[in-house]
């Protein structure tokens, strides 16, 4: 019998996974990728807890986190884009103009 | 346990169905293109003389592929190069598990769909794989390490993604006319009678969406007049440049497949489906006895036919081949085929004369006619696919674009508000 | 035998993420990505999930992802490029603790939920009750999602083109 723990370690598990890609990998790509791992966690602990407590406002949600994050893939890759075009790097360690 | 069996065997029908047309389309699209071409086509690969209009040129290119050196480019990851064609069969041959190809088969204590599964997303699964398609193509054109291949891959996967859009908001204003997404429950839907005398064909209640749906259906399967990615004159063959044997037979067959798939999705949605117009299931069952007659009928006068096309043609050829050449003899084997054809029709039809049958037997009846139907329109598209592809010139890329973008998203958009003030307006003067 | 298919996608979903937060190449990392959400998908499924597994397959890892891979191979970076300064050992360390500590903790409060598995009707998580709920409690949230993803469309034109 499945129950709610196994899908809320999971997803648990998911997430910090993608927090620890986000900490420690330096490819803003991979950061990316990351935060997207990190959402689709999100999106499962809701479904989840949509199921568990046999109501579908989880579901709406999921929905929103899905489109939100479709918009900003969108964005977040037109900047990666350009940054790659001005700065010719796409190193976290090497966008530090602010620094010093 | 029946039940997973059933499964099964409705599953293999379904793939045995997409894949046993691939090989009758490929013969369709020789020979289609050379009588639009005013040519005779290839009719050279024979089996023991026996050459079937050039029907067992599938056989042999099949052997061809399978037995030339499968080539991988230098300086390239070979996963990536290998994984590709598998991506893009695998993918397309999902998307079948939800065409319906005939109504319930009820039988006693037995109510069994004919579809392989009845997700409550209907089409949204079809468009959710038909946007998976696009990782087989951008795989191939990346890892082909050639200039070629990443243009035509990266054009083919953009065109892919942009028409994927006015694709899906065409068919809004089906979804909006017949209340729901499930394909079986849009199929069964067809068949009421619109002003009491034409059948509810999608075509009929949404002639601007069919048109949008084909057009976006030959821009998705990258088929002329949309076929510039694999363009043969252009750049060579696009994505599938680098490809040879097995993995190019599988790119091969997963288009074909495709098409398949589209022409699937369209009489659907647009053209009934299964449904024999003016013929609803229940009609079929109480008059079995007399439908099976007419099918029998109908199956006996083809057989003549093409019994007394191939004396004809057995006629002309004789004695133009040399003595002991089995080529004499092909026109006087199939001639014999079609008659012993015939013959069996005829049996047939003097055993179920007077006799009554069983209600499994009406039931089986249906299924029969309504498989027949959805075959002849599966068929009827394919064909329509082959006839635009020899007819019309290639669109340029931006003309593509511009024609995905700027004309069949806005035209999507207003076929969406009519129909939406259509239905408002009938409910309004219904109620 | 749920509970097979449980663990058989939880695998391919894990794997696949840890797949992608150690490789080196982006691409592979692409790919592993869409296999663990495909995987996530059929997560979804077994939760009678059925719209949002759809739209899992739909958005996500046909829409999202493909987008992520063809900025990788535009950018098509070579390996030097990708070469990574090195974190250091000692950060690396307090990074995995602090992750790994995170994960106990929440693990902690997990306990406090309650076992059981409820019934669901076969009617949830239909698209027309999704449809329904979007339409009556959220449908302020719906507008305003819809006039992000315009201002986002907006965005991403202005961002590419190369003079205003």
């Amino acid at each position: 019998m499945v129950t709610i723990h196994h899908f809320m370690v999971l997803s648990a598990l998911l997430f910090f996974i993608g927090v620890f890609g986000v900490l420690f990998r330096r490819n803003l790509i991979v950061i990316f990728m990351s935060i997207e791992l990190m959402l689709n966690a999100v999106n499962l602990s809701f479904v989840t807890f949509a199921r568990y407590t046999q109501s579908m406002d989880g579901h709406v949600v999921a929905f929103f986190v899905m489109a939100l994050a479709a918009a900003e893939a969108a964005i977040g890759l037109a900047i990666l884009v350009m940054i790659f075009r001005n700065r010719a790097t796409v190193q976290a360690d090497d966008l530090s103009l602010m620094r010093d | 346990m029946a039940i997973h069996l059933i499964g099964l065997g409705k599953a293999v029908f379904i793939w045995g169905l997409a894949l046993m047309c691939v090989p009758i389309l490929i013969w369709f699209e020789r020979k289609g293109a050379a009588f639009i071409q005013d040519r005779v086509g290839p009719n050279r690969a024979s089996i023991l003389g026996v050459r079937l209009a050039g029907f067992i040129h599938n056989f042999s290119d099949v052997v061809k592929l399978l037995t030339k050196e499968m080539m991988v480019p230098a300086h390239t990851n070979r996963w990536y190069f290998t994984l590709a064609p598998f991506v893009g069969i695998t993918v397309i041959l999902f998307a079948f598990a939800v065409i319906p190809w005939a109504d319930n088969f009820r039988f006693g204590r037995w109510d069994i769909p004919m579809q392989v599964t009845s997700l409550n997303g209907g089409i949204l699964f079809i468009l959710a794989i038909t946007s998976l398609e696009v990782y087989g193509v951008v795989l191939a054109g990346w890892s082909s390490n050639n200039k070629f291949s990443l243009l035509g891959g990266l054009r083919s996967s953009a065109q892919m993604i942009s028409y994927e859009v006015p694709l899906a908001l065409s068919l809004i204003g089906v979804f909006m006319v017949f209340g729901t997404v499930q394909l079986g429950e849009i199929v069964t839907g067809q068949g009421n009678l619109l002003f009491g005398f034409l059948p509810k064909w999608g075509i009929f209640v949404q002639p601007l969406g069919f048109i949008l749906f084909l057009t976006s259906v030959f821009a998705e399967t990258n088929r002329n007049p949309f076929d510039l990615p694999e363009g043969e004159s252009e750049i060579v063959a696009g994505y599938h440049t680098e490809y040879s044997g097995i993995r190019f037979a599988l790119f091969y067959v997963g288009e074909y497949v495709a098409m398949v798939l589209g022409a699937a999705m369209v009489t659907t949605l647009f053209f009934g489906g299964w449904q024999i117009p003016y013929l609803p299931t229940a009609r079929i069952i109480s008059n079995a006895p007399m439908v099976l007659k007419v099918m029998l009928v109908v199956g006996a006068i083809v057989s003549l036919a093409a019994g007394a096309a191939l004396v004809v043609y057995d006629k002309r050829l004789r004695g133009t081949w040399p003595k002991g050449d089995l080529r004499n003899q092909e026109g006087r084997i199939l001639a014999t085929l079609a008659f012993i054809v015939f013959v069996a029709h005829v049996v047939a039809i003097a055993y179920f004369w007077s006799i009554d049958i069983p209600d499994w037997g009406r039931a089986t009846v249906a299924l029969l006619a309504q498989v027949g139907a959805f075959v002849v329109k599966l068929l009827f598209f394919c064909w329509l696919f082959i006839w635009v592809r020899w007819t019309l010139p290639r669109f340029r890329y931006d003309q593509l674009m511009r024609l995905g973008w700027k004309t069949l998203l806005p035209l999507a958009f207003v076929n969406i508000l009519i129909t939406g003030m259509v239905l408002l307006l009938v409910d309004r003067a219904g109620s | 035998m749920e509970l097979v298919v449980f663990y058989t996608l939880a695998g391919f979903s894990v794997l696949g993420a840890l797949l992608m937060v150690t490789r080196k190449s982006p691409l592979a990392g692409a790919l592993a990505l869409v296999v663990s959400m495909a995987a996530v998908a059929g997560l979804f499924a077994m939760l009678h999930a059925e719209f949002v597994f759809i739209l899992q397959i739909l958005l996500y890892a046909g829409a999202i992802m493909v987008l992520i891979i063809f900025t990788i191979m535009l950018l098509n970076l070579s390996p030097k490029e990708l070469k990574e300064r090195p974190v250091g050992k000692v950060r690396g360390l307090i990074i995995f603790a602090a992750t790994v500590a995170g994960f106990l903790g929440f693990l902690r409060v997990l306990l406090l939920l309650p076992e059981g598995v409820p019934y669901v009707a076969p009617t949830f998580g239909n698209i027309e009750e999704v449809g329904a709920l979007m339409l009556s409690s959220y449908m302020f949230p719906f507008e305003v999602i819809s006039v992000l993803l315009l201002v986002a469309i907006v965005g991403v034109v202005v961002l590419a083109k190369k003079s205003i």
